[in-house]
């Protein structure tokens, strides 16, 4: 099916193959790098760095929730900050690098076929703007915010008045840099992976032949060049709102309106969930395809329903501003719009499970990532469709079952996307193979502790407790302290995933050219793991027969 | 602080004339919305009941059937994967049964939707402030009754009254049962969100615009209710909740008389506790 030529090289001594692996020195490899595997690497450790951050911030808050009063955070203000913290840090520098950056970089110039990306130089800009956009958001926590203390504690969603006089101090402008610093780098890297998926193709890789993952990333890419110039533009205008005798962008005395704000932030946000989302859906496709032995089912829909949902995902921002106080009409169309969301979104799900009727099942990890993301998916789904009705949304909105319903599809739906690629792929990255048990208990801790932390916060949400409270009536105790409880759990199996990482690269136990056999069909199996430093000098040529 | 436990016995004594002595409130341990205390209420529940079986159900489905391929697909039992990888037929079906379950789902939404928020013919009118961190009160439909201000009850004083913390505050709203009461709702600096469970009410408290809601309550829910700002507003977000005293429209009558009894001096006293909190926040 895939001709990859071999042999004859004209290239340097020592070469693999056609392939190049000429890497350079330390420094240059890893600090000027233009080469895509580098960079994908360097996303994952990023990645991995900031979702450490992300998850003590979040664990402290999970602590401070145990009882009903204030007794681990000095100050109401530093549990604020930490809310939005945690959200920025985790979907600006720990989902999106790792979906996009990590695997986007490492693998869909190979699963197309491409030598390595349209711009590497751009990618290289790419990468390094995150790590300076991460330092303006830490620094943002040790400078003063408000008169109540230093950080920002306005929640992730920046809402003015409460970003701009409400924070008149220099941690917001800190976060406002950080973040348009990472805007930037997501529209570099969107720019690079829409030009390298539409140009730089193997000769017989046609757009309906491209796996699932690089359609993930292709749309994906689309909403970050549509979504982020309006996040850019609405953090500049709060940027310029905050200067004394600035603008009144969103300032009622000055003309303005802070209802405005919120509707330019979520024709960004809403589109941002997806972001999230689309690559795992790539991810899963992949592996359970792999795992049940079968093509995928439904190629096409599968592919066409990524795009629906990321055009159908721009005309729906409203719904999570229910409670405004925007016109009935208005209500009613973005309920309606929401909905319809549902129908792509169960076009993926019941593919999946037809892609594995039929299939000759084995569960490896990667596999047991992937049953258990559908699963959740499904759940964090399923209220999803709940809180589209606008008038129940009434009773829910900003109520912990909006926190529960977003970590069931963030939470566990990218994450457990962003782990189910990394125990695919991880032998072909490093070379290695891990241990299947301590990724086995990493798994099952990890897939119990998340849902003992969020299935309890829907009843915290129906009996009416508001989201980023630091303390809360005695009644709601009980659920918060199961809640905290799988705090416990998650972290036990956050330490094992180390304890897996560390033993794999101590036992470096060498990872074959295809370890998963006859289902990995993408052309990543096609090529040594870890694969050389170049790779396609001679394009393979995809053959007209392999349909899907 | 002793006035304050001063007016909160007045107060009690002057509303223990309304002998129903219900009261919502979020309950212990409790997994589901609260009881409900209007029409809109009820009719929210019913939907979201209605909703919950449907999600369940898809929920459900999809487990049992996941479970049931994981058995009977499994390398063992099926070592020869089939090659199928398109069935027309079948992708219509499971497109076309989510828009039907979807279009069952929509009617009652847009029903629900649009009793809650096409305001009907109301009888009185209060307005909502959110301050930085307090609900302040008026009714500009009776010249006499001050406007006033609602703050939460410091942990000692609720402990004292028998009255839960962090709901419980020293000057509830007052309304009349079985009246379609308009709420305007506005903010005087930062964001917040009024929002009261048992009603089904959440109205988003904007600085520059005046938001407008409604509630009936229903013969017979005479009480107390207690609701939670709903809109992230600062460090006080916790503490800024809602009250709202439920009353016989005879005694409604006779606080409108009264001049809005207790709550004018409890907005005197209200004045002076806010002061304070600032200065405590400050530091």
């Amino acid at each position: 099916m895939v001709a990859i030529p071999h042999g004859d090289t004209d290239g340097h001594e020592g070469d693999h193959g056609a392939y190049g692996d000429d890497k350079p020195g330390f420094f240059a490899r890893w600090f000027y790098s233009t080469n895509h595997k580098d960079i994908g690497t360097l996303y994952l450790i990023f990645g991995i760095i900031s979702g450490l951050i992300g998850g003590y911030l979040s664990f402290k808050m999970r602590m401070e929730l145990a009882t009903p009063g204030i007794d681990v955070f000095n100050s109401e203000h530093e549990y604020l900050v930490f809310v939005s913290m945690h959200g920025l840090i985790m979907i600006f520098f720990m989902v999106m690098p790792a979906l996009i950056g990590g695997f986007g970089n490492w693998f869909v110039p190979i699963m197309i076929g491409a030598p390595d990306m349209a711009f590497p130089r751009m990618n290289n800009l790419s990468f390094w703007l995150l790590p300076t956009a991460l330092i303006c958001l830490l620094i943002s926590f040790f400078v003063p915010g408000s008169a109540s203390g230093n950080g920002f504690g306005g929640g992730w969603v920046m809402y003015p008045p409460l970003s701009t006089s409400g924070s008149p101090g220099p941690a917001f402008d800190f976060i406002i840099i950080g973040l348009l610093a990472a805007g930037f780098s997501s529209i570099f890297g969107a720019i690079n992976f829409i030009t390298t998926i539409l140009n730089m193709r193997a000769p017989g890789m046609t757009m309906h032949k491209m796996p699932l993952f690089a359609w993930g990333v292709l749309v994906t890419a689309f909403l970050l060049l549509l979504a982020l110039p309006v996040l850019a533009a609405s953090l500049f205008m709060l940027f310029t709102d905050r200067i004394d005798g600035g603008t009144g962008f969103f300032d009622p005395a000055m003309g303005g309106d802070p209802e405005m704000f919120q509707h330019l932030f979520w024709f960004f946000g809403h589109p941002e969930v997806y972001i999230m989302i689309l690559p795992a859906f790539g991810i899963v496709s992949h592996v359970i395809s792999t795992f049940s032995k079968k093509p995928i089912f439904g190629y096409l829909g599968m592919a066409y329903a990524m795009v629906a949902i990321g055009v159908v995902g721009f005309v729906v921002w409203a719904h999570h501003m229910y409670t405004v106080g925007m016109d009935v009409d208005l209500k009613a169309y973005f309920l309606a719009a929401t909905l319809v969301i549902a129908v792509p979104t169960g076009v993926k799900i019941f593919s999946w499970l037809a892609t594995m009727w039929g299939g000759s099942i084995t569960f490896s990890i990667p596999m047991q990532w992937a049953l258990a993301f559908i699963f959740l998916f499904v759940v964090g789904g399923v209220t999803g469709v709940m809180l589209a009705n606008a008038g129940v949304d009434t009773a829910l909105h900003d109520t912990y079952y909006v926190v529960a319903h977003f970590h069931y599809v963030l939470s566990m739906g990218a994450v457990f996307g962003i782990f189910c690629g990394f125990y695919y792929w991880f032998g072909k990255m490093s070379g290695y193979l891990y241990n299947k048990w301590i990724a086995a208990v990493h798994f099952w801790l990890f897939f119990i502790g998340v849902n003992v932390i969020f299935f309890p916060q829907h009843f915290l949400g129906l009996n009416s407790m508001p989201r980023r409270y630091i303390a809360y009536p005695e009644e709601f105790e009980l659920w918060n302290q199961v809640s905290s409880a799988g705090a416990l759990i998650t972290l036990a199996g956050v330490a094992a995933f180390f304890v897996m990482l560390i033993e794999a690269f101590v036992r470096k136990r060498p990872a074959g050219e295809n370890y998963w056999g006859e289902g990995a069909t993408t052309l990543e199996w096609t090529l040594p793991s870890p694969p050389p430093f170049h790779i396609f000098n001679t394009l393979p040529r995809i053959d007209d027969n392999d349909g899907h | 602080m002793r006035l304050k436990r001063l007016i909160l016995a007045s107060s009690a004594a002057f509303f223990a004339m309304s002998s129903t002595a219900l009261a919502s409130r979020p309950t212990e341990g409790g997994y589901w919305l609260q009881e409900a205390a209007t029409p809109v209420m009820q009719e929210l529940t019913k939907l979201h009941n209605f909703v919950s079986w449907i999600i369940l159900g898809i929920t459900l489905f999809v487990m049992v059937l996941m479970a049931y391929i994981m058995f009977r697909f499994s390398a063992k039992r099926n070592p020869v994967p089939s090659k199928t990888t398109h069935h027309v037929g079948l992708e219509v079906a499971w497109t076309i049964l989510p828009i039907i379950i979807l279009l069952i789902m929509v009617v009652p939404s847009m029903r629900l939707l649009y009793l809650q928020d096409a305001l009907p013919e109301t009888e009185m009118t209060i307005k909502v402030t959110g301050n930085t961190w307090n609900w302040e009160y008026a009714y500009p439909e009776f010249e006499n009754v001050e406007s006033f201000i609602s703050n939460p009850l410091e942990k000692e004083d609720a402990d004292a009254a028998g009255v839960p913390y962090l709901l419980a505050t020293d000057a509830p709203l007052v309304v009349p049962v079985e009246t379609k009461v308009k709420v305007l709702v506005t903010s005087s600096n930062n964001l917040h969100s009024f929002a009261m469970p048992a009603f089904g009410v959440k109205m988003d408290a904007v600085p520059g615009r005046i938001n407008e809601t409604w509630f009936e309550v229903l013969p017979g829910k005479e009480g107390t209710y207690y609701g939670q700002c709903s809109e992230i507003c600062g460090i006080k977000h916790y503490k800024m909740p809602i009250e709202i005293k439920v009353v016989s429209k005879a005694e409604f009558k006779r606080w409108v008389a009264n001049d809005g009894a207790f709550t004018t001096s409890v907005a005197a006293l209200g004045n002076n506790n806010m002061s304070g909190g600032v200065t405590a926040a400050q530091k």
